[in-house]
């Protein structure tokens, strides 16, 4: 939790992670791919302020000790959501798995949300192994990663055939939740692998299941808003909006939380610290402090309050995994209700 | 053998403030200004996705051309996995750019650190299109990619021009009235333009300044609050993706490109 000027933010971290990148891991012949991927990522860290960077080899392979400090005991986290990205083409034993994470996560009771994964190109032994997940792990949602690649297919979209087969079966298995993140390879390569036309389908023909588009469909924020604001069960996921953009470029963050403001509205945004990219603690003090810059280029965007901040840190996100929220935290009569539906269609003509 | 002429990344076609290398010594002029042309020409290539010049967002690496025209292009991205199908398109037109140049004979662009660059490098090389050189994972060109991202430059650039003229005080039905000959002259002005004129769209000064990039028709009343909304919203994803790349680029690369300009 988290309090500022008397207010208590009960914090959920939407989108973290707990991988191995190091060179033990990585698949031989596919070295350059899992070198370049956590290359990738630790760019991105350095978006952040200066003094939270970590060394190269430090962001391959960080332990549970760490974790739990810099995301509990520092970053002001009360319950975090592990959203696994397999890659096991690039990592032996995958970038960070649903069992990595239940392992770790599994000695700190009441701290974690294990949600799991499907590629609709693992068929029927697939779907199986999604059946055990989720008895396993209580699984409530589950991460996709369309640009994954598989047995030489560089990609797939939610409309996919194979894919409703999977969304279905979360249906039937009790899953809520459908976190998407979008890659720069599918099938067929000459299309905007970004496009996210299959959420705004799936989203249509799944109107039980919530899509939480993560990174807020970066880099087409554009698409994603429009998309998002005709569809009741479309989420936006902040994990990369924070993390790339408050720090580095304010007045841009400032633009893009105003879009999302205007077309999404703050019911329907959650926070994800994208642990281990950025820690959580400076991006939850910078979020709660932030506003509008006091200029013109900004004055007919929604204002952002307390309530709306809270709704975002953390009880949208509770609201969507059943998370038990102390009194203390919860909204006053008045102040709106976490994750309703309803706020997306505040859009007139879209 | 002669020796080339140079532009470095971080030499003087570099405008920023980072590390940067002395100019190439013993370099003929006649050389010298080949490569200024070569480089002038990499100007002319946009990335799709971004709008902007690879110049000014600093993915030319180096640029030489030899005394016997020998042009050779290194370009770079800000991550390892940019999307190859833009990717692809930036070193096809760099290509094409650099070989347009008057007297340069042979071109080579090379994109380097990227995980499809021997597709793509091999590709453009072999002038093979983009299915060719993506086997059995690409069912066409990239027109059609590329006139989807024009269309978005168009939305963007709509918002560039009429945001100043609403600052001004003009209403939004007189934006409707409006025609491209109506607006004061401005570098986001003839962007716009040109961007509508290599869609086919109409850009002539008696054009209406709002109209569907889709379709060139007139916006019509009802539908113009929306429509500049999702013209400031697109400009606002093109320019908050431009900033990203633009810091993992300078996290990637110690180096300025060549002609790369701070934003």
């Amino acid at each position: 939790m988290y309090e500022k000027n008397g207010e208590k933010y009960f914090v959920v971290d939407g989108h973290m992670h707990y991988w191995n990148a190091a060179p033990d891991n990585w698949v031989p012949g596919a070295e350059q791919y899992a070198k370049g991927w956590i290359e990738c990522f630790h760019a991105y860290m350095g978006l952040g302020p200066p003094e939270t960077h970590w060394t190269l080899e430090h962001f391959q392979k960080y332990f549970e000790d760490d974790l739990m400090k810099d995301v509990f005991e520092d970053g002001y986290v009360d319950v975090a959501v592990f959203q696994p990205t397999y890659l096991k083409e690039w990592y032996k034993e995958g970038f960070n798995t649903t069992e990595r994470n239940a392992l770790m996560g599994e000695k700190h009771p009441g701290k974690f949300v294990y949600n799991t994964r499907w590629d609709p190109r693992d068929g029927d032994e697939g779907l199986e192994v999604l059946r055990r997940n989720v008895e396993r792990f209580g699984s409530k949602g589950c991460k996709l990663y369309t640009a994954e690649w598989n047995a030489g297919s560089r990609g797939w979209k939610l409309t996919d055939p194979a894919a409703y087969r999977y969304l279905e079966k979360c249906q039937e298995l009790g899953i809520k939740n459908i976190h998407v993140h979008k890659g720069p390879t599918i099938w067929p390569l000459d299309k905007d692998a970004f496009d996210v036309a299959d959420v705004d389908h799936a989203a249509t023909d799944f109107p039980d299941l919530n899509f939480i588009v993560e990174h807020v469909g970066l880099p087409r924020i554009d698409d994603f808003c429009y998309m998002a604001t005709q569809e009741p069960n479309v989420y936006a996921g902040l994990a990369v909006v924070i993390g790339a953009l408050m720090h580095a470029r304010p007045r841009f963050f400032a633009r893009v939380m105003g879009e999302l403001l205007f077309w999404v509205g703050e019911d329907k945004m959650l926070f994800g610290s994208d642990y281990a990219i950025w820690e959580p603690k400076w991006q939850v003090e910078g979020f709660v402090d932030w506003d509008f810059p006091d200029s013109d280029d900004f004055s007919d965007y929604p204002r952002l309050g307390v309530a709306g901040k809270k709704k975002i840190l953390g009880l949208n996100a509770a609201k969507l995994y059943g998370i038990e929220v102390p009194a203390e935290f919860r909204l006053a009569p008045g102040q709106g209700t976490p994750a309703a539906p309803d706020d997306a269609q505040l859009v007139a003509g879209a | 053998m002669t020796a080339p002429a140079t532009s470095r990344a971080g030499g003087p076609g570099g405008s920023s403030s980072r590390a940067s290398s002395p100019a190439p010594r013993g370099v003929s002029g006649a050389a010298t200004s080949q490569a200024g042309a070569a480089l002038a020409a990499l100007a002319t290539v946009r990335d799709p996705e971004l709008d902007e010049p690879i110049t000014s967002l600093g993915f030319v690496t180096s640029c030489t051309v030899s005394a016997d025209g020998d042009a050779r292009v290194r370009l770079r991205l800000p991550t390892y996995f940019c999307a190859p199908n833009f990717a692809f398109l930036m070193v096809a037109d760099a290509y094409d750019a650099v070989s347009g140049v008057p007297g340069v004979r042979g071109t080579e662009v090379v994109l380097e650190d990227h995980f499809a660059s021997d597709a793509i490098n091999g590709g453009v090389a072999a002038q093979a299109g983009f299915a060719a050189s993506f086997d059995g994972e690409a069912v066409s060109e990239l027109h059609g990619l590329r006139a989807d991202f024009l269309r978005k430059a168009v939305m963007a650039g709509t918002d560039q021009v009429c945001r100043p003229l609403l600052a001004a005080g003009a209403s939004r039905a007189s934006l409707l009235a409006m025609t491209l000959g109506d607006v004061p002259a401005s570098g986001a002005l003839d962007r716009l333009r040109q961007r509508r004129a290599e869609l086919g769209l109409p850009a002539g000064p008696g054009a209406p300044l709002l109209i569907d990039p889709a379709t060139g028709e007139r916006i019509r009343e009802e539908a113009a609050p929306l429509h500049l909304r999702r013209a400031r919203s697109t400009r606002i994803s093109i320019e908050a993706n431009s900033s990203i790349c633009r810091g993992m680029l300078r996290h990637r690369y110690e180096t300025s490109g060549l002609g790369e300009e701070e934003q």
